[in-house]
């Protein structure tokens, strides 16, 4: 951690986005993580993706659980709403103000222990509720603030930092998604913001839950040799499956344009979203496609059962509706409504109950 | 690019932009720390040893240390460096124990100065500890040149004056007043091992218009300066106008307001972007109510039956040629009356003393021919320095040209080849204390520039002897001194240690860094996270990092030394360096007394020295 403020003074060619902010009016406080913790790079993308969204910062809400990954929402855009909720319960209460205001961005922040350990009913859950959610998981295999223990994502055979191997098999979030049916599923390195960015963009316009697994080493307890989730380790197994850009839809170009003005390219394919949106996807790996669920199953295990990382955003549905739309509730957000409609009393009630007799 | 190669002492030097700017390069930062911790003499001494003159130029230097320093790139205005100098030098106790020991078994040389001023006094002050006798000829009756005849009183008091140049007169310096070397020849038989040249660029450029020789009240300025300075003028006509707009004007026209003009004009041919006075200069003139009348381009003097009426001027409009040059159009006429007129439209320099057959070699110009680097003329022995080389400069030059010339006479007397010159080295220790803590104070705040209290205008206008600077307060002084970014405490970088975390790239709040893959500067430099287009700061380029062997760069052009990518750094791969530059002065290769002042204490670990 740090003891000196980053200071208030500004690179001259400091670009302004359309609200007329700067990257710097989406920071947060000072950092008290570990200097060179993956979870502050993480933090740097986050500030980048919301500052190139232009995201008007009092209209977005910062939900977490308990970890240093999910002391992270404190770090950036501190004019934002936020909640640093019970160990795990980061969902249940994200589902609580998603219900009540659903004009809000939500971005959660939460680790590999709060969400795989004690919290992992609540992901699960909260996929399947298809919450309009930003999800993300910092993922560096231990309990960092505990001091290192081995995590739930922990890989078999992983060595901890005194030289003890991990022997319970790991949970993959991605491919936990996959399974319940998550409409986004992505994983990111924090070491690697160039492909992180447009991920973390593409997640917060996601008309549902965006899950992004992130590996961010802790570089106290689990950056040594031996370790499956260090920086070094990381790099020399990353692979990339595909890759992605955000296009918002005043942006859009005809990808045959796009090509035409950069021949040689990969092949290009717009996944084109609910409200004009696109993810162009590029092709890294032949024929991957990043809308067949049961394919990137396949990959994915393919891929990691011969100890690779592989990464991008590996999966999204673009027919997506986020759980509003599943209950058909009312545009208006249910905390602007009226005390007499939003609770019309018993009579009401009575007449609803008299429905099902 | 090559890795940018950190153990030349140049790179790290340029980064501290005022010491890199500054001729007799000061360790600024160096000193200011010094300042901070209330150890004015030390600052005093520090300053001593390269510029040897901190009271005078405390109050009269030049200062491009100024318009270089990194906190007016960051921020609009640099640090007051040059007042600060002057609160070492008012605050200092007796310093004079600390002086260099001198020999008295002398080393049997003897060397000629001609001419006191701060040039030859420098090569005084550099010889005399080394043994050597030096005789300066002085044709006035008080050393200081220039310093003493032509700088007012009320800019530069003379207890400053006589105080810093008996410091080196006391070293036992033979000078000899009233003095005039009437021939080079006759210099050369009197049995001296070397002589230096430092009697300055003393003629005043004349305007030949017509006119000019039908009455007596038309000045020369460096001389009419001079003859106020010794009490041989005490008065001027009330309608004064000054021709020209450099420094000397300056003087002469404020000069004038406390000695009877009450109407004084500064006539400038050109317009204000195109001055030569420094700007403060022409700040304390304006606020002395002196008139400032830009493109006035002067065509005759108005004398009637002998007496000065005025002067014409023709009104010009000035823009650039194809070839980039300025040319004027005119516009109009005007006439301006006058009682007096100054001239003060440069100087240069003369030397009538110096014969033709002296075997030393003059240019088109009367200009001697003077190696660069060497400082000697084309006669073996005869050095030249300060205004006497290349025409008039300023203080700090005329000392800086003092220190090489005594290296090279030095080496001459010593029978060395003087074209091979003593290298500079550096030192570079580690300011880190602890896990958090640094031998600095690296927190930035916004601060603006103190400005300097003046003297009541009545008052001032009052004696030219009144100082019109008053110096800095406590609070100024705490102020300016924390607006110093400490661009000596550079970040230093060891790739093998890089784990490529980008906490440093996320923490820096200039974005100075960028770990990419490496490619030639001119594209590089788009390539960074800020783009690096200031080309007149490097960019640092490191070896190829361990992971993924794309490369830190890192732009110097904004870095404030905040120190936060060393505190972020995970493993003391950005780590925070005291740089000090380990300069030469003659005879003193080894023997820096001054060097690390300040940081012995700061740093446990001692001196770590340059990794090559
Ligand atoms: C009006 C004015 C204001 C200035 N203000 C500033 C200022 O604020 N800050 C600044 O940095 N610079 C200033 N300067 C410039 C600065 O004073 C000179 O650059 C500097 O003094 C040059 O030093 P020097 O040792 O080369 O020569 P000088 O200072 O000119 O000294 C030469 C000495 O040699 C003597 N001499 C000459 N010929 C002979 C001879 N044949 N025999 C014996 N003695 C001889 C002269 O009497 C004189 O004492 C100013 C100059 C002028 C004219
Ligand atoms: C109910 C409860 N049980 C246990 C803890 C102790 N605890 C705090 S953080 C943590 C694990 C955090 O791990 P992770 O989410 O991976 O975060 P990291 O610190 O690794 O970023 C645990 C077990 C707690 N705070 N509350
Ligand atoms: S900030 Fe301080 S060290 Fe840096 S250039 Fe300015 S005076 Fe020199
Ligand atoms: S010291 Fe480091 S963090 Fe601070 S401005 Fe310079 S490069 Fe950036
Ligand atoms: S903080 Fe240190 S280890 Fe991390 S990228 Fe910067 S220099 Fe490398
Ligand atoms: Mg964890």
């Amino acid at each position: 951690m740090t003891y000196i403020a980053k200071p208030r003074v500004f690179h001259p060619s400091l670009e302004k986005n359309e609200l007329g902010l700067t990257r710097r009016d989406y920071e947060g406080v000072m950092s008290t993580l570990c200097a060179g913790c993956g979870h502050d790079s993480v933090t740097a993308a986050l500030i980048e993706a919301a500052w190139e969204l232009a995201i008007p910062t009092h209209r977005a809400a910062k939900m977490s659980g308990i970890g240093c990954s999910s002391k992270t929402t404190a770090y950036f855009m501190s004019e934002s709403h936020g909640f640093n909720s019970v160990h795990g319960r980061m969902p249940s209460v994200a589902s609580g103000a998603n219900a009540a205001n659903r004009d809000l961005v939500y971005v959660g922040v939460s680790g590999d222990g709060d969400s795989l350990s004690i919290g992992l009913g609540q992901l699960c859950h909260a996929v399947r509720r298809n919450l309009n959610l930003l999800y993300i998981i910092e993922n560096n295999g231990v309990y960092g603030l505990t001091k290192g223990q081995f995590s739930a994502s922990a890989d078999m055979g992983s060595k901890s930092k005194r030289g003890v191997p991990n022997e319970q098999p790991p949970i993959d979030p991605a491919r936990l998604g996959l399974s319940i049916g998550a409409t986004f599923v992505a994983r990111g390195f924090s070491g690697d913001k160039q492909q992180l960015v447009p991920i973390i963009k593409a997640g917060i316009r996601h008309p549902g839950l965006a899950l992004v697994d992130v590996i961010s080493p802790c570089v106290t307890f689990n950056d040594h040799v031996g370790s499956t989730k260090s920086y070094a380790y990381t790099r020399e197994h990353f692979r990339e499956a595909v890759e992605a850009a955000f296009v918002a839809p005043k942006d859009f170009v005809p990808p045959a344009e796009e090509i035409a003005a950069d021949i040689g390219s990969a092949e290009v394919r717009d996944v084109r979203m609910h409200d004009g949106s696109v993810i162009r996807f590029r092709q890294v790996e032949g024929d991957y496609d990043a809308t067949d669920r049961d394919a990137v199953y396949g990959y994915l295990s393919e891929r990691q059962n011969a100890g690779e990382v592989p990464t991008g955003l590996l999966y999204v549905d673009p027919e997506s509706r986020d759980l509003h739309d599943v209950l058909g509730t009312v545009d208006r957000p249910l905390w602007d409504l009226p005390f007499e409609e939003l609770c019309p009393g018993a009579d009401a009630l009575d007449a609803l109950m008299e429905n099902y007799r | 690019m090559e890795p940018t190669n950190v153990g030349n002492p140049d790179y790290y030097h340029k980064v501290v932009d005022c010491q890199w700017a500054c001729p007799a390069h000061t360790n600024v930062p160096g000193y200011i720390r010094l300042i901070a911790q209330e150890r004015y003499d030390d600052a005093y001494m520090l300053n001593w040893e390269s510029n040897v003159f901190p009271g005078i130029l405390g109050r009269t230097c030049d200062r491009p240390c100024e318009p270089a320093c990194r906190r007016g790139r960051v921020e609009d205005k640099p640090v007051a460096i040059c007042r600060l100098k002057r609160v070492a030098a008012d605050l200092r106790g007796d310093i004079t124990p600390r002086f260099p020991e001198i020999p008295k078994q002398k080393n049997g040389r003897k060397i000629a100065c001609v001419g006191a001023g701060p040039a030859s006094l420098t090569v005084a002050r550099d010889l005399m500890p080394l043994g050597y006798e030096v005789t300066i000829f002085e044709k006035n009756d008080r050393p200081g040149g220039l310093m003493w005849t032509n700088i007012p009183q009320f800019r530069l008091p003379p207890e400053v004056l006589w105080e810093e140049i008996d410091y080196i007169l006391d070293m036992g310096v033979d000078i000899r007043y009233d003095a005039p070397v009437k021939s080079m020849k006759w210099l050369l038989e009197q049995g001296f091992d070397a002589i230096f040249v430092g009697s300055g660029a003393p003629r005043g450029k004349e305007l030949r218009l017509p006119g000019r020789y039908e009455t007596d009240h038309i000045y020369i300025g460096i001389d009419w300066l001079e003859s106020v300075a010794f009490g041989h003028t005490n008065s001027i006509e009330e309608n004064v106008l000054v021709i020209g707009v450099g420094n000397t004007a300056m003087d002469c026209c404020r000069t004038s307001k406390r000695i009877g003009g009450t109407n004084v004009k500064v006539m400038a041919r050109k317009s204000k972007p195109y001055f030569k006075a420094s700007p403060w200069e022409l700040e304390d003139a304006e606020e002395e109510l002196v008139d400032i009348v830009e493109n006035h381009s002067p065509t005759e003097f108005v004398v009637e039956d002998g007496v000065l009426r005025g002067m014409k001027f023709d009104i010009v409009e000035w823009h650039e040629n194809d070839q980039g040059r300025l040319v004027s159009t005119k516009l109009d006429e005007a006439f301006f009356p006058a009682d007096a007129v100054i001239l003060a439209i440069g100087q240069e320099s003369a030397f009538p003393w110096i014969e033709d057959d002296a075997g030393i070699e003059f240019n088109k110009w009367r200009e001697a021919v003077v190696d660069r680097t060497t400082f000697m003329s084309t006669r073996e022995g005869v050095f030249f320095g300060g205004d006497a080389a290349w025409g008039p400069e300023n203080i700090i030059w005329a000392a800086e040209h003092g220190h090489q010339a005594a290296i090279s006479i030095h080496a001459y007397c010593s029978g060395e080849d003087i074209r091979k010159r003593p290298p500079e080295h550096m030192n570079l220790v580690s300011a880190k204390m602890g896990l958090h803590e640094w031998s600095y104070s690296n927190d930035y705040e916004y601060a603006g520039r103190r400005k300097m209290r003046h003297v009541r205008l009545e008052e001032r206008l009052g004696s030219i002897e009144t100082e019109v600077e008053e110096g800095f307060d406590l609070e100024q002084t705490l102020t300016e001194v924390e607006r110093c970014l400490n661009c000596d405490l550079q970040t230093h970088f060891t790739g093998s240690l890089c784990i490529e975390c980008d906490a440093c790239i996320d923490i820096c709040p200039l974005n100075c860094l960028t770990i990419t893959h490496n490619g030639e500067e001119a594209e590089l430099r788009t390539r960074l996270l800020a783009p690096a287009e200031n080309t007149e700061q490097d960019i640092y380029v490191s070896e190829p990092l361990p992971q993924t062997a794309r490369v830190m760069v890192k732009d110097e052009d904004l870095c404030i030394h905040c120190g936060l990518c060393a505190e972020r750094c995970p493993t003391a791969a950005w780590d925070m360096r005291t740089f000090d530059l380990l300069k030469p002065y003659a005879g003193r290769e080894e023997d820096h007394p001054y060097s690390g002042m300040g940081i012995e204490e700061m740093a446990p670990g001692g001196f770590v020295s340059a990794a090559p």
